[in-house]
């Protein structure tokens, strides 16, 4: 029977020679099909004795197993050159660009608007709004301003024609009216911001007719001008993530608060001014009916565009408002 | 308020450097804007005196001096066409140091020279010179010409805050500089002049509460030639005021120092008596400023017997100033209270140094001390005969009592200063206070006029003491949460959703030209300025498309092809009762619908692709319906509706506008109420059902004008339980389709909860939708 072992050797050639399944399986005839070498020794096995008959067996399915072996082993090697020659054809240009579509943004005041809002948010403050079309009274009276007091003069005022000179109607100067009207309408403790656009009559390099404030303002039994400036570091330092920044106070006016004061902070190794402060006057807080005896506060008024020109390096106020596509696209974040 | 230094330390002298004293200013609330030195750096240079002036034997233009510098006599060749014999220079000594050069022993053209010849400009003290600058014969020969001419002095411009008037003045400022360093004072020496004739003018307040206090005299034989003095015109003139004649120059030099605004009539041209009065309707004043004005019945004014001569605290009439030929005046020291004051100059569209003071309040303590200042400033420059005053004094301004408790002061500033501390800090205001169980009885002097509560004493206290020394403290209070409504998106949201489907946000002004809102919105009476800043910022939006289409177009013209852009702010509208404002999302998109690129071919934006981007916005349903609006494309425009409720509109650019704004592509706008958009809900769980749902297509034939979002909601509205879904998926005309109809395929997705749906149910559901689409649209299975 020793001469079957030929066929594992036949049959490797044989097999190593088809290059595709159906050749294959065509190769795979000559020994495993019906009248294949293997099978015909098979049924070779009746005309030996019984006594023989096993060993015999044995040797010719050694014979076969090797050659089935042989047969899975190259139709795997088939199979994975086929798949490789697919993967191969399908093969793209990782590289190319992606199929675009365009990337938005925010505005950078925007950007600065949430980035005080979160800050503030993180310790209470809740946002209040207002009109833009304020009457004269919650614009200057509510905020002891009276008539033809000096300190009108130090916001030029946008007056909208509203056809009765009896109720004079501005476009508000600053966003302070909002506490009036939020003090109206709460009972202390108080703590919002209030942030929006503001208007004065003033157009050059470093002016805009319009820009935006942020103002804060928190009310309650015991607060102090020394909280005010502790609340103010805490923000700039925040804010800018520069925990050398300081913040200088100086004496200052607001007919609406007192002691007022303006806000410096430390920049480039000297002072830059970011907005103006102080306690609530003890007017304006009658005016809304809340106790003076026994409430205080502070207010504050930011510049959103200062405090964006400092954190993006804008140097040109004018930028905010032309709305040049490749100025406002450099703030995708 | 800009002054001299060395004027200021004639009153006030602390230790403290210019730039320390510029600090200590600023740091009390009297902000240092600008601190300038009146003179460049230079040091060793002289008075001179030339002694003879040679031609130079080797060049025409040159001059051989020999010049006296003190004991020394210097030879020093000189180009000046000017240097003679007799005169007196500034004298650059070698080793001199000058703006920009140094002075060495030199030969010039072969003759020695020790020294240089200077001109004002030269030693950086004038822009411009024409030859060596001369100095007066009484100039002392040796000293030092920084110190001749004071130029070691510097200028100060301070930003005054409205509530301090007190500080319009040198005595003023002194006295805050003595509050903040307690450095003591030197007030000029002010002695009643005698009286040496006979002259004077009456006059009579008729308005005591306006004038409360009024002083005047007559000075006769006034010589209104003199010449003003050095020393005057240079503080003056570094105080920012140009020397005019002397009698202007010590008017204005009195109201510098001591803050009085003073006038001076000329007395001849007045008639008959003085009256301080309001003006008759009616009246009209030629002012020195040649302007005429009409009176109004709340104008202060002096008068004659003729009418007005001068408008009260504001300026002087014109026919009745001084000049040259004057020989006798009447000078004016008065005090016109704030309140009749207040806007009145404004109304004129003037301001003056006069006004700008009596605005904000005067000293009424010193008024008559002022006018004999005048006169003795006159009397040494002018000369003259001094006639006695005519004095009106009526009830002048109380100054109430203050009190300032201590504890309240420490409540306020969150910071113990110490009771002696305040005390003394009061003392050093000039206030008067008494101190009891803690609590100041406080009295301010006639100089100040913002101290009338407590907390004016408070923030007194608070800038002496220095805002620097007040510690930044956290806030102790109540740790308490914020509220966060879930059926409200964040106000950020609209904003994100917007921006992430590419838009950039822009920001626009909120006043635009008035076309804007006739064209696009049809405005024709829109909420107008009375001062706009520009003709194309003069009236309020009542829409945001104005601002996108007007930056669509400035980008345009840099390059850029394509945009989408968006806007959050508000559109302003009348209300009953005053005005309305609508916080408004709009947007616009340009060109193609994406950037160009290799993986898609180019096509334009189209009107579905925009409503596919409000569409990711809205949590509940928003019905488009076809109606027109002025800015849009007639055929392509949409209401949009919540319900009832109108939100806003999304279309063309009508291609009329398209073509004025010269855009060669379609722009497609969208504009609704921001808080349709920030409305949200809070989730509510329904049971999934186990059953799979059943699909039905059907392709109906309507006529072209029929709604498909119509016929979905009409299904919708019946809320049959089993219908999950009536989308559409396909639209066909052509074809197979009569004319002037369409085809639309609808899929119809069924389910139930709780069973399997039986054939039987599907069927009728089916034939209920048909049913309702035939009986309101006429529609046809296909």
């Amino acid at each position: 029977m020793s001469d079957l072992h030929y066929l594992i050797a036949d049959a490797e050639t044989s097999f190593a020679n088809c290059l595709d399944i159906p050749a294959l399986e065509s190769a795979k005839a000559k020994y495993l099909g019906k009248s294949g070498a293997l099978t015909e020794a098979l049924k070779g096995l009746g005309k030996l004795s019984a006594e023989e008959r096993p060993a015999a067996g044995a040797a010719i399915n050694v014979v076969k197993q090797a050659v089935e072996s042989t047969l899975n082993l190259r139709r795997d090697a088939i199979l994975a050159a086929a798949q490789a020659q697919q993967l191969a054809s399908e093969t793209i240009d990782v590289t190319l660009p992606a199929r675009a579509q365009s990337l938005g943004s925010l505005h950078p005041v925007t950007l600065t608007l949430r980035r005080v809002e979160a800050l503030f948010h993180s310790i209470g403050f809740s946002v209040a709004n207002g009109p833009e079309i304020e009457t004269d009274f919650y614009n200057f009276t509510a905020l002891n301003i009276p008539d033809n007091h000096p300190a009108r003069a130090m916001h030029d005022t946008f007056y909208v024609d509203h056809g009765d000179d009896a109720m004079a109607y501005v476009l508000r100067t600053h966003t302070s009216p909002v506490q009036v009207h939020y003090m109206q309408n709460n009972t202390p403790p108080l703590k919002i911001i209030a942030p929006g656009r503001v208007y004065r009559v003033d157009s050059d390099a470093t002016h805009s007719p319009m820009f935006h404030q942020v103002e804060g303002l928190w009310v309650d039994e015991s607060i102090s001008f020394a909280n005010l400036k502790g609340v103010i570091q805490d923000f700039l330092q925040r804010f800018f993530e520069r925990d050398d920044l300081t913040v200088r106070f100086r004496p200052s006016f607001f007919p609406f608060t007192e002691p007022s004061a303006e806000m410096d902070m430390s920049w480039n190794g000297g002072w830059l001014e970011i907005g103006g402060c102080g306690m609530v006057h003890p007017e304006v807080l009658q005016h809304v009916n809340i106790d003076s005896e026994r409430y205080r506060g502070f207010a504050f008024g930011l510049g959103v565009e200062r405090l964006a020109m400092l954190r993006y390096g804008v140097n040109d106020l004018r930028h905010f408002f032309n709305n040049d596509l490749r100025f406002l696209q450099q703030f995708i974040k | 308020m800009q002054f001299s230094e060395h004027w200021l330390r004639t009153m006030v002298n602390p230790a403290l450097d210019t730039h320390q004293l510029g600090h200590a200013m600023t740091m009390a609330g009297l902000e240092v804007e600008d601190l300038v030195a009146v003179a460049p750096f230079f040091q060793h240079v002289v008075v001179a005196e030339i002694l003879s002036a040679d031609k130079h034997p080797d060049a025409d233009r040159l001059q051989v001096c020999k010049v006296k510098v003190g004991e020394d006599v210097l030879q020093i060749v000189c180009g000046a066409p000017n240097a003679r014999a007799g005169l007196k220079v500034p004298c650059a000594l070698v080793g001199a140091q000058l703006p920009g050069i140094s002075i060495k022993q030199a030969k010039v053209r072969g003759v020695e020279s020790f020294g240089m010849l200077c001109s004002a400009k030269e030693l950086g003290i004038a822009t411009e010179a024409n030859g060596i600058l001369e100095l007066p014969a009484t100039a002392p020969v040796g000293q030092d010409i920084r110190a001749y001419f004071d130029l070691n002095d510097h200028t100060y411009t301070l930003k005054l805050t409205p509530n301090r008037a007190d500080c319009l003045s040198i005595l003023g400022i002194a006295r805050d500089v003595v509050a903040m360093t307690g450095a003591s004072l030197h007030v000029p020496q002010i002695v009643a002049a005698t009286v040496t004739t006979t002259e004077t003018k009456p006059v009579n307040v008729m308005a005591p509460a306006a004038c409360p206090a009024y002083f005047g005299r007559v000075i006769t034989q006034v010589n209104t030639q003199a010449a003003t003095p050095d020393w005057m015109q240079r503080r003056l003139e570094r105080s920012g005021i140009r020397s005019i004649s002397a009698l202007v120059d010590i008017t204005n030099y009195v109201l510098l120092e001591l803050g009085q605004p003073l006038h001076a009539f000329d007395l001849a041209t007045l008639q008959g008596d003085l009256q301080v009065r309001f003006a008759a309707a009616g009246e009209t004043l030629v002012l020195l400023n040649d302007n005429e004005v009409s009176l109004k019945s709340d104008d202060l004014v002096i008068a004659d017997e003729k009418g007005p001569v001068a408008l009260a605290g504001i300026m002087g009439g014109k026919p009745t100033a001084v000049s040259e030929h004057t020989q006798a005046i009447f000078l004016e020291s008065a005090f016109f209270t704030p309140e009749v004051m207040a806007g009145k100059a404004r109304r004129l569209n003037l301001s003056t140094d006069s006004s700008y003071r009596f605005e904000r309040g005067v000293d009424f303590g010193h008024t008559r001390q002022a006018l004999e200042r005048a006169t003795a400033l006159v009397l040494d420059i002018c000369g003259g005969q001094v006639g006695a005053i005519s004095a009106v004094e009526n009830t002048l301004p109380q100054r109430r009592q203050v009190s300032l408790r201590y504890a309240r002061l420490v409540s306020v500033l969150g910071i113990e200063i110490g009771i002696q501390q305040v005390g003394q800090l009061l003392n050093q205001l000039g206030f008067v206070t008494t101190e009891a169980a803690g609590v100041f009885q406080v009295s301010a002097p006639t100089f100040r006029f913002d101290i009338a509560r407590e907390e004016d004493l408070i923030e007194e206290i608070a800038r002496l003491h220095g805002y620097d020394h007040i510690p930044a403290l956290a806030p102790i209070a109540p740790l308490t949460m914020l509220s966060a409504p879930e059926a409200q998106r964040h106000d950020h949201a609209v904003r994100d959703l917007v921006s992430q489907q590419g838009y950039q946000e822009v920001v626009t002004y909120s006043f635009v030209d008035a076309s804007w809102e006739r064209d696009l919105y049809g405005n024709t009476q829109p909420i107008a300025l009375k001062n706009p800043i520009a003709s194309n910022l003069s009236v309020m939006r009542s829409g945001l498309w104005g601002g996108l289409l007007d930056t669509l177009s400035y980008n345009l013209n840099r390059q850029q092809s394509r945009a989408m852009l968006f806007e959050v702010g508000s559109r302003y509208h009348r209300h009953a009762d005053g005005y309305r404002e609508v916080l408004t999302l709009s947007g616009l998109c340009y060109g193609n619908q994406s950037p160009e690129q290799w993986g898609n071919p180019a096509r334009a934006f189209d009107f579905y692709d925009v409503k596919a981007h409000l569409e990711a916005l809205w949590l509940h349903p928003v019905n488009y319906v076809a109606e027109t609006h002025p800015a849009l494309h007639p055929g392509q425009s949409a209401r949009l509706y919540i319900g009832e409720r109108a939100i806003g509109w999304l279309g063309k650019l009508h291609p009329k506008w398209q073509q004025q704004y010269g855009f060669t592509q379609a722009c497609y706008l969208f504009e609704c109420d921001a808080d349709a958009v920030s409305a949200s809900k809070v989730p509510v769980y329904l049971e999934v059902s186990k059953f799979l749902p059943v699909r039905r297509d059907l392709a109906m034939v309507v006529a072209a004008n029929v709604s498909a979002q119509a016929m979905i909601s009409a299904v919708l509205e019946q809320q049959i339980p089993q219908v999950q879904a009536v989308k559409l998926f396909d639209v066909y005309l052509g074809k197979g389709v009569p004319e002037n109809k369409k085809s639309l395929a609808f899929l119809v997705l069924m389910q139930d909860t709780y069973k399997t749906m039986v054939d039987e149910e599907v069927e009728n559901i089916t034939q209920r939708i048909l049913e309702i689409w035939s009986t309101q649209f006429a529609a046809t299975l296909r």
